[in-house]
């Protein structure tokens, strides 16, 4: 009789167990849930995005629920801002990170390519045009083009915006605190010194490409070199240089910088002015060998699953009103006529977002390196991270 | 053999282990002390203290890609742990009945997800579903995660199956049920703790799973952990502590329950 | 247990019912092993993801020697300085949980049995959580205004906080942290199967408890103590969160250098490579393992593994 009792709770709790993993699949569904009531618009409507065909040219695409996969470098867009574009658009945005344009290229080309907007920099931009991972969606026609900055039209990486939209841009420079460090820092060589007053409460970025421009202008050579020569004086350099290093972690920058918990480190100029607003201490660094002007883009991968909202979405993104409110939150200068005006005063008087004209000479972009240079690359920076 | 001294109480302690007992219990248990604590911290910067709140909670649960990463972990663990469960099962009847050779290289099979570095099973599963082109995302996930469970999920369902008394079979078989009637209404009510016990295993590993789920992950394919190793790389708030906290209380509440049903059985 | 040899095997299912669950191996399981060894004979696709199918030995290569930048092959030692530094940060891990988990396993080992189902359940719950959140705990804990130091800097112990975290201790500290019930578990398990009273007719003898505990009990712990080394040292070897958080990128194992060869590096056949060679590593601790634990109770080490769940 016991036992019969207790197999029969068993069953039961094992039923309960099973019927409750079933409906918690079941909620699962086919798309992944956004948050909020347009869910479930959001179902229906992505159902009938996938049959629909594509708008006919010359129609933009009008805003009709469903999703926007988005990937896009940590902390780089506004939460407020999303959320505003999600309720006036009716499209639930599911936002993912990433936080070099090596490893966003990474994932893309395993298989993740079903993101929809992408944020590359230019020179990701060009490759990626290069190995055929962009759609031509044509940003430049679409209604908001016309507010895209003249210098930012026709840029190397993508002559008349076929492939890509502007978002923001700015320089890689050096934000340090010199309450903390002591002594004035100019140069590049002086952020890599092995000796500098800050070592030990260094941090650097997790990339690639900044760290070894960066190391290859303090020994004065250039970026993007082919010469072994200078690569052998970058590697002496970022080896005396390591142990002073505490971190490399392009993550989490500007968390550590106004906590003090680094003293000196490689930034963003605009996460450093978010840095400097909970930090006045901190200051921003051009330094005398030259810095690295990017630029990031909203591009649309081949293989996205809903182009039309992310047509929707870059064109969003081009008006001045919300790329001011986008510019206000990160923090940096952006590709758009007209948002200036929705800038603040703090931010469009700050040296680190509006290059001062004595300045203006040190600050250029890098187009990608050929193929030689970044096997070189590759090499000193296996090294330096071992 | 019995101590003159009476029933043996004479040897219970040895020099200092007992306080070393102590220190050890506490080492396991302060850290997440110590993680749950500053969830309720209501500075910004986690390790100063300013006073409670509850903040960080309202944040994170009202935080749509935090609730995404959840329902996605749910989703990737329920499905891993039905199937994993299933193919378990159907593994421990099998392998008491395979013969020595075949069961040297199934047991090889089943335990390799366990002794093989995660990494290396991560970045093998990346491989595998790159070359024959699967999308990466949710179901990758899953499929993976699938896989590992089936070794915990195997070993408490084994353990129960070989416990049953052989003459039930006999008996059955005796009174004319067929394999499947015998399956259905002895051998699975007999195995249910075994599988109850399993599937909470399974349940939990693939829920706690980070490795994996951070290669596979795919166009709003994160799951919770992920999420969580994407926040501490990026800002530590007292935010990641109230995460970790939910998932640490469902991961508590998971083995005392499993806990509980075990000692029922003894 | 009543089992007789059992000439009918009726209704005890086939070893068919095994198949699904095989197939899914092989396919989820085998396969992917065989793609890394494959891929570490494979060259690297230009500029991108994935392998170019052309057979070369250069991933094996690249794991002694380097180009130097003037253009000579020489050999270079930092892939093994990394297998090496792996090795011994898990060697160290597995030493230091040795050492804490012996007491704590005994002492639960000598409580009365009712007390011993709710402190291994205590020991246990820690093992099923979150690894992530364990290893978060230290990142916290070992922080620069963490509870260490500001208690260290509070009792005016230490005038500045001393740099805990992003070095190799915190690492060490964090896996230790990680694995210590995957050593208490074992060790307790054989210490359950022990008669104590063989060591206390020994202490009754005269012997002191040292001695009892040196040539008595930690013997007959054998092999819980091989179990508990294994079940660490292999999980530590190939440990990626630990160095990940607590090393501040600066301190890579094994598994974090394998990891960048697959993300932003994109050298797949380099880090399957890598993964070969970690692999076996992994087969030769557990055939030192086999040959170790033969000499042991067979029985012992097998129901130590079988005790963690």
């Amino acid at each position: 009789m016991k036992r019969w009792k207790n197999r029969r709770q068993s069953g039961i709790l094992l039923a309960i167990g099973l019927t409750g993993i079933m409906a918690l699949s079941a909620c699962g569904g086919e798309t992944t849930v956004g948050g909020g009531a347009s869910s479930a618009a959001a179902s229906s409507a992505a159902g009938s995005e996938a049959a629909s065909p594509e708008a006919p040219a010359g129609d933009f695409p009008t805003p009709n629920g469903g999703e926007l996969n988005l990937y896009n470098w940590t902390d780089y867009i506004s939460p407020d801002l999303l959320k505003r574009f999600e309720s006036e658009t009716g499209i639930t945005v599911n936002l993912d990170n990433f936080d070099s344009n090596e490893t966003m290229l990474a994932k893309l080309q395993a298989g993740g390519a079903n993101y929809d907007v992408i944020v590359p920099s230019d020179y990701m931009v060009a490759q990626m045009i290069e190995l055929g991972l962009l759609q031509e969606v044509d940003p430049a026609s679409f209604p908001n083009g016309q507010y895209i900055k003249p210098e930012f039209m026709d840029v190397y990486f993508d002559p008349g915006r076929t492939y890509s939209a502007p978002y923001m841009y700015g320089t890689t420079g050096i934000a340090y605190d010199p309450t903390k460090t002591g002594g004035e820092i100019t140069s590049w060589a002086a952020f890599f010194d092995a000796n500098s007053p800050a070592a030990g409460k260094i941090g650097t970025l997790n990339d690639q490409v900044e760290v070894i421009h960066a190391a290859l202008r303090a020994t004065g050579a250039q970026p993007c070199s082919t010469n072994r020569e200078d690569y052998v004086k970058v590697e002496e350099l970022l080896a005396g240089w390591k142990p002073g290093v505490a971190v490399i972690n392009s993550d989490g920058v500007i968390g550590r910088m106004a906590s003090g918990e680094q003293t000196m480190h490689m930034m963003w100029n605009g996460a450093f002015t978010r840095a400097q607003a909970d930090n006045p201490n901190l200051q921003y660094v051009y330094p005398a060998e030259g810095i690295t002007l990017w630029s990031d883009n909203f591009a649309v991968p081949v293989g996205a699953q809903n182009v039309d909202n992310a047509k929707i979405f870059i064109n969003w993104m081009m008006d001045p009103a919300n790329i001011g409110e986008a510019t206000n939150f990160v923090g940096y200068d952006n590709g758009i006529t007209g948002s200036s005006e929705f800038m603040t005063a703090d931010l469009g008087a700050n040296p680190a977002v509006v290059i001062p004209d004595e300045f203006k000479a040190l600050a250029t972009p890098v187009p990608g390196c050929s193929v030689e240079a970044i096997d070189l690359y590759d090499q000193v920076w296996t090294n330096f991270k071992k | 053999m019995k101590s003159p001294r009476g029933t043996g109480t004479s040897l219970k302690n040895f020099p200092l282990f007992g306080p070393v007992a102590a220190i050890v219990f506490g080492f396991l248990y302060i850290p997440l002390v110590f993680v749950v604590g500053y969830s309720f911290n209501s500075n910004r910067v986690v390790t100063v203290w300013k006073g409670f709140s509850l903040e960080w909670y309202a944040d994170v649960l009202t935080n749509d890609d935090i609730q995404r990463a959840v329902i996605n972990s749910l989703r990737v663990a329920s499905i891993s742990t039905v199937l994993s469960v299933i193919f378990a099962t159907g593994l421990a009847i099998g392998l008491l009945r395979m013969a020595r050779a075949g069961k040297t290289a199934a047991w090889s099979l089943i335990m390799a997800p366990l002794v093989i570095p995660e990494i290396v099973f991560a970045i093998g599963t990346l491989a595998l579903f790159v070359q024959i082109r699967f999308p990466l995302g949710v179901d990758a996930i899953t499929l993976a995660h699938t896989a590992f469970c089936i070794p915990f999920a195997l070993l408490p369902i084994r353990a129960r199956l070989r416990s049953v008394d052989l003459t039930v079979y006999e008996a059955a078989a005796d009174l004319g049920a067929n394999e499947w009637v015998i399956f259905r209404r002895i051998t699975l009510p007999l195995l249910a703790p075994g599988i109850v016990a399993g599937a909470l295993l399974a349940f939990i590993i693939s829920l706690d799973d980070f490795i994996v789920s951070y290669f596979l992950a795919g166009a709003g394919g994160t799951t919770l952990p992920v999420y969580i190793f994407g926040m501490i790389r990026n800002a530590i708030t007292p935010g990641v502590n109230a995460l970790s906290t939910l998932l640490l209380l469902v991961s508590v509440v998971i083995v005392t329950v499993s806990y509980i049903i075990a000692r029922r059985r003894r | 247990m009543a089992r007789r040899s059992t000439s009918g095997r009726a209704g005890q299912g086939t070893w068919w019912a095994g198949l699904p669950g095989l197939a899914y191996l092989v396919a989820l399981v085998l396969a992917p092993l065989v793609i890394i060894v494959i891929f570490s004979f494979l060259s690297r696709a230009k500029l991108g993801v994935g392998v170019k199918w052309e057979f070369t030995v250069q991933p094996y290569v690249e794991l002694f020697y380097s180009e130097s930048l003037s253009g000579e092959r020489s050999f270079d030692p930092t892939y093994l300085q990394i297998f090496f530094n792996s090795v011994v940060y898990s060697l160290i891990t597995a030493v230091a949980c040795l050492v804490l988990s012996i007491p704590i396993a005994l002492w639960i080992a000598t409580r009365p049995p009712k007390w011993r189902t709710l402190l291994v359940f205590l020991v246990t719950i820690p093992f099923w959580t979150s690894l992530l959140i364990r290893t978060y705990a230290f990142v916290i804990i070992l922080n620069d205004n963490g509870p260490i130091n500001g208690a260290l800097t509070g009792l005016g112990i230490l005038s500045e906080p001393i740099p805990m975290l992003y070095t190799p201790f915190a690492t060490i500290v964090g896996l230790v942290y990680s694995f210590l019930p995957f050593m208490i578990l074992p060790i307790y398990a054989s210490a359950e199967r022990f008669d104590f009273r063989l060591a206390e007719a020994a202490y009754d003898l005269g012997a002191t408890k040292g001695r009892v505990l040196m040539r008595i009990v930690l013997p007959a712990v054998r092999p819980g103590i091989i179990a508990g080394l294994i079940l660490v040292f292999i999980p530590a070897l190939g440990s990626f969160l630990a160095p990940e958080l607590l090393g501040g990128g600066k301190t890579s194992m094994i598994a974090n250098v394998i990891a960048a060869q697959f993300g932003a590096s994109r050298n797949w056949p380099f880090g399957a490579a890598l993964s070969v060679m970690v692999l076996v590593i992994v087969m030769l601790a557990l055939v030192a393992f086999a040959v170790v634990a033969r000499r042991s109770s067979r029985r012992g080490s097998q129901q130590s593994l079988e005790s963690l769940l």
